[in-house]
């Protein structure tokens, strides 16, 4: 059994003090050594933000690399080898604004990966600025009269694309968390989990006047009800249900017919391909009567 | 012998299978063919050609006037009036005024009358033009019985019918004036573009993985990979350019060989991607197919603007190799030379192609790949206890692991970062010793680049230097002003980033030859390596260089 000290890392946490990024980091350790994945079989990718510097602050594979691209990256990963799990772990500036084009076309491709967007409904790192998320009307330190156009709605989006697990967190909440990211790692399709992670410094409300308003999803809710799941997620004028909204059975992954060729290790593991046939395909060229 | 054939018509009309077809019936009666292309940005309509080339040694340039012109349409005929020579034959489907070296053959009643339907017109097409070049029909019967032979039995003697219908009309009206016959040379040769063997390359090469987005002219190289599917090399249709390099970046960490392709938009897309690849040291070949800018540019036309591009895209200061092939073998050894120098150095590499290199199809005695392909390019995970992605060396190359090899964890950041990938704001030691690392690869990269071929420089007062397609037209360049008594010499250039360290061989007048207008080669030459360059004969109206558009303005 993999113990939770396995993925400690002895790298300098660079986020504010009490920033709930501390709950979705002790959620997505303990989810890891309760799933017994060892460091090595994990691979955390991220782009650019505060939350984009979770890879760096416990154990495991990291491929931190450009604002907004780690969903590309991360299935570049998977198809290179799926044995391990590929988790992007990114704000939502960066997975839903500069990225968004690549999450959507993800729904359709469907990689075993997992995304959890770290949704503080702000741009935190660049100092205040709208993002995707903040409600109209909200004030920042950009949109000073206030957002002018509406916040996206990724999670309807997702499960309108036909994404087979759809969840909503709250960083607040360890225990709540650790649960829902168990279940989405463990589902062999991309899973989305979106968890509400208040902004202490630029955010609009305190923590509290999230934890007030953050109700479970009832239980007689079917997550297999796709209509109902994206009434669900559209619903959070109020209060924020969170939970599982949407989990279908789970579809073809990515790559699944390449994979069914070459088998399912690491690509670099792959012999040669046999010089022969290749310099069969250059003699073809050969214009002979 | 050096004949030049125009087919032109308009897209959709089948100018690309009537040349083929001529082209396959020179190779397979032994003349070496070099065909180009040139048409709109359209799917029908418009004026288009495909001009073939036949000698008697490969001779793989363009020629800029046609012996033959087939057109099929008057449009087509009026757009290529000016370059039928004054000696040539015109064949048109219109029959009315049959005077002088024009032949008038109505290819849609041959074809429906011989053929019984009219879509056999463009055999009867071909016929005609074989009969103006004195190829045997023979020889075109072969052809067609082997193109269409999966059609059935019955397409194939409707093709040859048609077309034989079409040669005797020709031969028929050309009487006295019919061409003596070709006589069969015995020698066969590789007929290929140079796109199509990147995949071939590239699987020698061990690559597993391209994302690509389709852009013209560089889709034929993802097509190509899709369809040799077996060879097992996975491609996907990326939502944009972004995503495709970032893809395949990530592919790479994870230890497979990657590759991507595009151009010039496209790369301008993946311009932080590859800054990326510098930075996290992450191996990546790019093909970069020209066409002419700015912006959407000439879609469907060739040009070399995109050299500096490639050598400066990127934020921040990192090294990459830039590279350009000249032929289909030139695109096989330097494909597996960008594998293998992604992978030694780590580092971000460009193949430089153009519109030109992919759509024209060249002769060449044989293609082969390198005699040895080295591909083990992943460190030993037994050699480390703890492993840590940026350990120093003297090289500046770090032992690269993929994730999770061997039981290890890898950790690599866009960042700044600490040997072990992490994070990092220490200005005093970590980002200076970073700093110094990536740039230990750029010296070591500069002594390992291949300097320049030098071509009869000996004697030469004037000397051509080019780099990419262009190497063909340069050197019919010198032959034809050696033979007009000039001393004349060529430099061309295939690895150009970084520069090799070279000097100008000797003395002498220095001209760039370049597809673009304000002479990139040149200013690379004179700032990089001091060299006094006196001009360049530049294009940039999107069509290819060819000898003779050198020689009506050599110096």
């Amino acid at each position: 059994m993999t113990k939770i000290e396995e993925y400690a890392s002895s790298v300098e946490n660079q986020w504010c003090p009490g920033c709930p990024n501390f709950g979705i980091l002790a959620a997505l350790k303990r989810a890891l050594a309760e799933l017994d994945l060892a460091p090595d079989e994990v691979c955390l990718v991220s782009g650019i933000g505060q939350a984009a510097k979770l890879p760096h602050y416990l154990k495991a594979n990291v491929y931190n690399g450009l604002h907004g691209r780690a969903i590309p990256a991360a299935i570049g990963i998977h198809v290179a080898n799926p044995k391990l799990k590929t988790i992007v772990t990114s704000g939502d500036g960066d997975l839903y604004g500069e990225g968004g084009n690549h999450l959507l076309h993800a729904f359709r491709r469907n990689p075993d990966i997992t995304v959890i967007a770290h949704d503080n409904r702000i741009y935190a790192l660049t100092k205040g600025q709208a993002s995707p998320t903040t409600p109209r009307g909200e004030k920042t330190r950009l949109q000073f009269s206030g957002v002018e156009i509406d916040p996206a709605q990724m999670l309807a989006t997702a499960i309108v694309h036909g994404c087979t697990f759809v969840a909503r967190g709250f960083a607040g909440d360890i225990e709540g968390l650790t649960g829902i990211l168990k279940r989405a790692i463990a589902h062999r399709s991309l899973s989305l989990v979106d968890v509400i992670q208040p902004c202490i410094t630029w955010g609009n409300h305190p923590v509290d006047w999230y934890r007030e308003r953050v109700v479970p999803i009832p239980d007689d809710h079917d997550p297999t009800d796709r209509d109902r799941a994206v009434s669900v997620a559209l619903d959070v004028e109020d209060t924020f249900p969170v939970g599982v909204l949407c989990e279908l059975p789970e579809r073809e992954t990515f790559a699944a017919t390449y994979r069914d060729r070459v088998g399912d290790g690491p690509l670099y593991e792959l012999p040669r391909v046999d010089r022969s046939t290749l310099e069969e395909r250059l003699d073809r060229r050969t214009v002979r009567l | 012998m050096d004949r030049s054939i125009f087919v032109a018509g308009s897209a959709g009309e089948g100018i690309q299978t009537i040349g083929d077809v001529v082209a396959r019936c020179f190779l397979a009666h032994g003349y070496p063919v070099f065909a180009n292309q040139e048409f709109e940005s359209r799917i029908r309509g418009g004026n288009s050609s495909t001009r073939i080339r036949f000698t008697e040694e490969p001779r793989n340039a363009p020629r800029e006037d046609a012996d033959v012109l087939l057109a099929l349409n008057p449009a087509a005929r009026e757009h290529c009036a000016d370059a039928l020579r004054p000696d040539g034959f015109l064949i048109t489907p219109d029959t009315s005024p049959n005077e002088g070296n024009h032949l008038g053959i109505p290819f849609v009643d041959l074809a429906t009358e011989h053929g019984g339907q009219a879509i056999y017109a463009n055999a009867a097409a071909a016929g005609a033009l074989c009969a103006a070049v004195g190829l045997p029909f023979a020889v075109l019967e072969g052809v067609l019985s082997s193109t269409f032979a999966k059609h059935g039995s019955e397409v194939v003697q409707a093709n040859v019918d048609a077309a034989r219908a079409g040669f005797d009309r020709a031969a028929s009206q050309l009487g006295d004036g019919v061409p003596e016959e070709l006589p069969r040379r015995n020698a066969t040769y590789a007929y290929a573009s140079a796109h199509e063997v990147i995949p071939i390359a590239a699987a020698a090469a061990g690559c597993r993985f391209i994302s690509a987005y389709p852009m013209s002219p560089s889709t034929g190289i993802i097509t190509a990979f899709a369809r040799d599917a077996d060879l097992g090399v996975f491609s996907e249709q990326a939502e944009d350019e972004i995503a495709a390099i970032n893809m395949s970046l990530g592919a790479s960490a994870a230890g497979t060989r990657a590759m991507t392709a595009t151009s010039g938009g496209g790369f301008a897309l993946m311009v932080e991607g590859i800054s990326l690849a510098g930075m996290i040291e992450t191996p990546i070949v790019i093909v970069l197919a020209q066409r002419p800018g700015p912006a959407t540019g000439l879609p469907t036309r060739t040009a070399q603007e995109d050299l500096l591009f490639a050598i400066r895209a990127g934020h921040g200061e990192f090294p990459r190799v830039v590279l350009a092939p000249s032929d289909p073998q030139e695109t096989i050894d330097l494909t597996v030379r960008a594998f293998d120098l992604a992978d030694r150095y780590q580092v971000p590499v460009v193949l430089l192609t153009d519109q030109h290199l992919a759509d024209s199809r060249f002769s060449l005695d044989r293609l082969e790949l390198p005699a040895d392909i080295p591909i083990d390019h992943l460190a030993d995970p037994a050699d480390f206890e703890t492993y840590a992605r940026y350990a120093p060396t003297e090289t500046g190359v770090s032992p690269r692991l993929a994730f999770g090899q061997g039981g290890h964890t890898v950790c690599l950041d866009s960042d700044e970062h600490t040997p072990e990938g992490h994070i990092t704001e220490d200005l005093q030691t970590v980002r200076p010793a970073a700093v110094e690392k990536r740039l230990e690869k750029v010296r070591r990269l500069r002594k390992e680049i291949r300097p320049p071929d030098v071509n009869r420089t000996d004697d030469a007062d004037l000397i051509l230097v080019g780099w990419g397609s262009t190497r063909g037209a340069i050197a019919e360049a010198v032959d034809r002003l050696r033979v007009d008594g000039r001393k004349a010499g060529s430099i061309h250039f295939a690895e150009l980033w970084p520069l090799p360290d070279v000097a100008r061989p000797k003395e002498a007048r220095y001209w760039t030859v370049e597809g673009n207008a304000t002479g990139q080669l040149a200013r690379l030459l004179r700032g990089g390596l001091g060299w006094s360059i006196e001009g360049t004969i530049g294009r940039s109206d999107g069509l290819p260089i060819a000898a003779r558009y050198i020689l009506e303005r050599t110096p």
